[in-house]
């Protein structure tokens, strides 16, 4: 099965799809954008500075959702000893990076109309910012080691302890007393949320989900080709 | 309507913020991703083009090398 993951094989469609999945980002960010500016209601408390929930929300998910793959990719790896699970995890960790940042910054924003501060030490908050210290070093180890072994061991423990704060941030809002709302949307039981302020968000998701997928691809196109110029030093 | 949107109720300077960080940070990653690959990309056509007769044969057998120099032939 894993023979259909072979780079060389990868590489046909990898290197075609990025302008079909750009063109998709900006038709799907386009409508996004309509829906979250104009055409979604504001709040009856918070007004119209809940309109950050739709770039704020769609960024906490997909940059967590990055780095749970990163840690099933890179265990992946070790197991069925398949490179291209390293190389699959290093292309996604920069966007789901950005994806932390931007819920960082977007949050600090929105939490200054809402709570009166751009910053408090909250558990939830934290939490997120431990997840981009992770990032940072995750990303920090495929510059610092040249030895390929190392790399692949050193990485995937960075994603082993990181994964620890993942149901940390997840459940912080329940655990803990914090400045940040609990969860509005849930999968098992019924969301808070009205479907008017729903549909908007998910489509910023979508939106989200397809940038992330483009810069995968491109990352992973480089890496590839990084792999076949030290091919040629070698004939 | 249009006042509306750049007013919003007070809070346009948070909304915008938001969203111009967002999509400056989208803008800036891709640039970013384009560039590394397209430097890449012309370290591996210049590094093609210097192998002898014999060595641009053996790498043309693998289909990934082909593959590689005809999309940076197309871009």
């Amino acid at each position: 099965m894993f023979k259909l993951l072979e780079p060389n094989k990868i590489f046909q469609l990898t290197s075609k799809a990025p302008k079909y999945v750009l063109f998709l980002f900006v038709v799907v960010l386009s409508v996004g954008l309509v829906e979250a500016l104009i055409l979604s209601p504001e709040d009856y408390k918070q007004s119209d500075a809940v309109r950050i929930m739709y770039v704020h929300v769609p960024a906490a998910w997909i940059s967590l959702g990055i780095f749970s793959s990163i840690t099933v990719l890179s265990i992946s790896g070790f197991i069925f000893k398949n490179k291209n699970f390293f190389l699959i995890s290093k292309s996604l960790a920069p966007s789901g990076f950005v994806f932390n940042i931007i819920a960082l910054v977007t949050g600090s924003i929105w939490g200054k109309p809402t709570w009166g501060t751009w910053w408090a030490w909250d558990a939830r908050i934290t939490s997120m910012l431990i997840l981009a210290l992770f990032y940072a070093l995750y990303l920090i180890s495929w510059r610092i080691y040249e030895n390929e072994e190392k790399v692949f061991k050193i990485s995937t423990f960075i994603t082993i302890l990181g994964i620890i704060n993942v149901p940390i941030i997840k459940y912080s809002v329940d655990w803990w007393n914090t400045l940040h709302q609990p969860a509005s949307i849930n999968i098992l039981s019924k969301s808070s949320i009205h479907s008017s302020m729903l549909y908007p968000l998910l489509i910023m998701t979508a939106a989200f989900a397809l940038f992330s997928l483009l810069i995968f691809l491109m990352k992973y196109n480089t890496e590839l080709i990084k792999i076949k110029n030290k091919g040629l030093d070698r004939l | 309507m249009i006042n509306e949107l750049l007013f919003m109720n007070g809070y346009a300077v948070y909304v915008f913020s938001a969203f111009g960080f967002t999509l400056l940070s989208f803008l800036s990653l891709y640039l970013l991703t384009k560039v590394q690959f397209i430097k890449e990309q012309n370290k591996f056509v210049a590094k093609f083009g210097s192998l002898n007769t014999e060595q641009a044969n053996s790498a043309k057998s693998q289909r990934i090398n082909k593959e590689i120099l005809a999309d940076a032939t197309n871009n």
